[in-house]
């Protein structure tokens, strides 16, 4: 029950964004909390298929999360599991949560809502902190460089 | 620095779900103390469905009450709510930075396809 959403308004068409989202070159270019790439990306968008990323965060530390999609409706929707994976094991004290991406068609290109659900647990919430602080100063930066927000 | 269990949370998030619930904190956050026939006036519900919603608050950590004489106080507990509010906020450290990357990459795309686009015109 406990959840965040986040909409983005993306001056790109739906299928460019669906791509980003289930391609492994895409997601590798953008998932994780920090301005590095992904040490690895595994993609397999179809239902029952399985999402692995690894990713470095800026304190040295290497994150690894697994899901699988749930849902897989080009372009418009995406639905996978999400959870912390450590040294190759799954993390016994976070539960799964669920990621759904929606893209809605508007007239600048598209609207992306990302919902992350079922976020019941509290270590999530402290790997997350760990790792992400810094993130802020990085993300004004980026910001200077994107055009179109909004 | 976290010392509150996940269910706590879900219990915070579970009580501000209800609009009259919600309504309630934000009377509360107004004016410092209330009785519970005060804080009920408003509202087009029985006293006892106003005590229902009391309870849910009271067991989420959200107010908290005293007893003096025959009324019953009611004060905004306001540590949780902060407490909600930063959890949310570090789930939206993670996306965020994520998601801006994401607009980027995809913005940039877009522009590319556009130029073939009308190169091959």
């Amino acid at each position: 029950m406990t959840s965040i959403t986040l909409v983005r308004r993306i001056a790109a068409r739906p299928s460019i964004v669906f791509e980003a989202l289930t391609t492994a070159d895409g997601v590798a270019a953008w998932w994780g909390p920090e301005d590095l790439p992904a040490i690895l990306a595994e993609v397999d968008a179809r239902v029952g298929g399985a999402f692995r990323i690894r990713f470095p965060t800026l304190d040295g530390e290497e994150h690894e999360a697994l899901g699988e999609y749930l849902e897989v409706v080009p372009p418009r929707r995406l639905v996978m599991s999400w959870r912390w994976v450590s040294g190759g094991v799954e993390e016994e004290l976070d539960g799964v949560s669920r990621i759904e991406f929606e893209l809605r068609p508007i007239d600048s290109g598209v609207e992306l809502t990302v919902t992350h659900a079922d976020l019941r647990n509290e270590r999530s919430a402290i790997i997350h902190e760990a790792g992400w602080v810094g993130t802020l100063a990085r993300l004004d930066r980026l910001l200077e460089g994107i055009p179109e927000r909004t | 620095m976290l010392n509150y269990q996940p269910r706590d949370l879900d219990r915070v998030f579970a009580a501000l779900v209800d609009p009259t619930r919600r309504a309630i904190l934000a009377r509360l956050e107004q004016e410092e103390t209330l009785s519970i026939s005060a804080l009920a006036a408003p509202f087009a519900i029985k006293l006892p469905a106003v005590m229902k919603h009391l309870d849910v608050l009271g067991a989420a950590g959200l107010i908290t009450r005293s007893k003096h004489g025959r009324t019953v106080d009611v004060r905004l507990s306001p540590a949780r709510l902060r407490e909600a509010a930063e959890w949310l906020a570090r789930y939206e450290r993670f996306w965020s930075p994520a998601l801006d990357r994401l607009t980027a990459q995809a913005e940039a795309k877009e522009v590319e396809l556009r130029r073939s686009e009308t190169s091959e015109e």
